[in-house]
């Protein structure tokens, strides 16, 4: 959309708000008027952007450039699964795995739609299969497999596809001794696979298990928002936490809480900030920083083991394209 | 005399102020006069540093827990900032608190990734309340614990900076239980397979000090103390009176060269002269230098044997007499 037709577009909008304060426009008039600025809408969000945090306009190129984070207010909008492993891993070396499980709907649920007739449409909303995507790459030249939740999937609820790809995933890496990354955006479980959803936090629990006791490397990365069944398995296993600014992190929604304790909560309550201070995670990290430091601390972690095994038999630098020629 | 003027003097050092003072003053009157007199200038000079000299080799116990506690002395954070290019703290016992009285984090040393856990004191009001004086809480020993065993599984030797005057006397420190922290951090420490040195930088707190510092290697820097008590506890305890905490200091044996002769510590690390406060940076390089020495003997040995190192240590502790 070129800028002459926004501004003719707020020029409309304007006139439609003149008319709504005096009352003196017609019915079909106004609805004509709203419709129109409908569509305009959304050509508009194709070109501009309105921070989520201060309310400013602002070039959605310009903010792509910057990672999706307002370079005003510093607010970090959210991403897609795609766009997360896009600002993670080495350009062309991710290799997506697990992508031919695919979910069902085991209990036959509905509510106002069919858990069928909602997997569709979230998946053409999406345009991913399921709420998780999984696979390998590199950061900064260091092989790691890497899971990124896509909120856009049924607000990233866990359930038995996003169970069973973490689940491989870890197993992945527990075979291959890979350092794992997994970026958790999620509501919690999916209630439409009712109790099956639940037994997936045991589940990504008990492999997170052998991955610890092979003594890898889990890096949990949470960003907004992450809670329930998600925060309470895979989520909060890391080796190291580390959040995006002012992330929500919890267990129990706000206003559940707020609810059920008859209290108004504080305004920080649940925030990456407010949980660091409460110890439960190691960092919050800024969106720009956050492929170098993960890659340093993968480094670090890795380092003396690497050292060690060097020193007994010698490199095995080419771990990256035996995985590749074995896929 | 290329002391910084900022230095808060201690009490001990003031007849050295003052001299340098008449010093400084006697050139600046010299500076228009003839050679004679910048001679005498230059015998004053002299003799000043030969008398500091002699006044810091003949401290007392109590005038190095003086020392120890200077306001000034540099804490973990100024030596991790010295002996290494990357830093990265590690926050919270993931089950409540970030106990910032107690730091934890990723260090670099010749390409080796070491672990580093230390008390932390404030260096004003503000920073205090945060740092809590440098006294932790139990939260504090589970996160140093939950560091411990990060290490463990990663294969990262551990060093610990010491610098506490205890662990913090509260309610709720009591209430969390203090004792069971302290008490598991030093079964826990025992059993690890990678090396730990332990230094102290300061005041080595009793309990609060022994939490993180079940060590393969002891080591203490030149000026600090390490004990079961203060010597104002225990003087205010044994004499009844606080006015013999000199006598308590000396009775006690605190000072790195003390504990140095029992066999408790595996070397003390000289300062620069006055205390570190006066050139951390010389005193950063010796730390480092020790770490370097002792970490690449300890490296040597399979983890197996870096275990039963530290546990011979600990189990030869103790001095008694049997029939």
């Amino acid at each position: 959309m070129a800028l002459k037709d926004f501004f003719k577009n707020r020029q409309l909008k304007r006139a439609a708000k003149l008319h709504q304060k005096q009352g003196s426009a017609t019915a079909g008039n106004i609805s004509e008027l709203k419709a129109k600025s409908a569509i305009d809408d959304a050509l508009l969000c194709s070109l501009w952007t309105k921070c989520q945090g201060c309310n400013e306009l602002l070039y959605t190129s310009e903010l792509k450039k910057n990672l999706s984070v307002c370079k005003k207010c510093n607010f970090h909008h959210r991403l897609t699964a795609h766009e997360r492993i896009e600002q993670l891993i080495d350009y062309g070396t991710f290799v997506e795995i697990n992508d031919d499980v695919l979910p069902s709907d085991p209990l036959n649920f509905t509510d106002l739609k069919s858990y069928k007739e909602r997997l569709k449409d979230a998946q053409q909303l999406s345009g991913v299969s399921e709420a998780i995507i999984t696979g390998i790459g590199n950061i900064n030249n260091q092989l790691v497999s890497i899971g990124a939740m896509e909120f856009q999937f049924i607000g990233g609820s866990m359930g038995s596809v996003v169970g069973e790809r973490i689940t491989r995933l870890a197993e992945y890496s527990t075979e291959k001794k890979l350092p794992l990354i997994i970026i958790s955006s999620s509501g919690g479980a999916r209630m439409h696979e009712g109790i099956l959803s639940l037994m997936q936090m045991a589940k990504t629990a008990s492999a997170l298990k052998r991955l610890h006791e092979e003594k890898l490397l889990y890096i949990s990365i949470l960003t907004e928002p992450t809670f329930g069944g998600v925060t309470a398995s895979f989520a909060m296993l890391g080796d190291l936490i580390i959040a995006e600014p002012e992330a929500r992190i919890g267990f129990a929604g706000r206003r559940v809480i707020e609810e059920t304790i008859r209290q108004k909560l504080p305004k920080d309550f649940q925030t990456a900030e407010y949980l660091m201070e409460n110890g439960q995670i190691d960092m919050v990290i800024q969106r720009q920083t956050l492929k170098q430091i993960v890659s340093d601390l993968i480094r670090l972690h890795t380092q003396n083991i690497k050292k060690k095994r060097f020193s007994n038999n010698g490199s095995d630098k080419t771990i990256f394209e035996k995985i590749l020629a074995r896929l | 005399m290329k002391e910084n003027k900022e230095i808060i003097p201690l009490d001990f050092e003031k007849p050295l102020i003052a001299l340098s003072k008449q010093i400084s003053e006697l050139e600046q009157k010299t500076r228009t006069l003839q050679n004679g007199n910048k001679k005498l200038v230059e015998d004053l000079k002299l003799q000043y540093s030969k008398v500091k000299s002699e006044i810091y080799k003949e401290l007392s116990p109590l005038d190095k827990v003086k020392i120890a506690r200077h306001p000034q002395r540099p804490y973990t954070l100024d030596y991790v900032e010295k002996i290494s290019p990357v830093w990265y703290e590690l926050h919270g016992d993931r089950t409540g608190k970030d106990d910032q009285s107690i730091i934890g984090g990723l260090i670099e040393i010749d390409g080796q990734t070491v672990m580093v856990i230390g008390t932390q004191k404030g260096r004003n009001l503000k920073e205090n309340q945060k740092r809590n004086f440098g006294m932790p809480s139990p939260e504090g020993y589970r996160k140093a614990l939950r560091l411990f065993h990060h290490a463990e599984k990663f294969n990262l030797p551990i060093i610990t900076f010491i610098d506490t005057p205890g662990a913090y006397p509260g309610l709720e420190a009591e209430a969390k239980n203090q004792s069971q922290a302290i008490a598991l951090n030093l079964r826990e420490l025992s059993g690890l397979t990678v090396p730990v040195i332990s230094i102290i930088t300061g005041e080595g707190g009793s309990g609060g000090a022994l939490a993180i510092g079940v060590a393969n290697r002891i080591l203490m820097l030149e000026n600090s103390v390490y004990s079961v008590i203060s010597p104002e506890g225990c003087a205010a305890i044994l004499w009844r009176t606080k006015d013999k905490t000199q006598e308590a200091a000396n009775a006690l044996k605190i000072t790195a060269k003390d504990l140095y002769e029992l066999g408790i510590t595996d070397e003390v690390i000289p300062e620069s002269e006055g205390g570190a406060h006066y050139n951390p940076d010389e005193t950063s390089r010796n730390i480092l230098n020790a770490i370097r020495n002792h970490l690449e003997e300890l490296l040597k040995l399979t983890p197996e044997e870096v275990k039963k190192d530290r546990q011979d240590k600990i189990r030869n502790l103790g001095v008694f007499s049997t029939n």
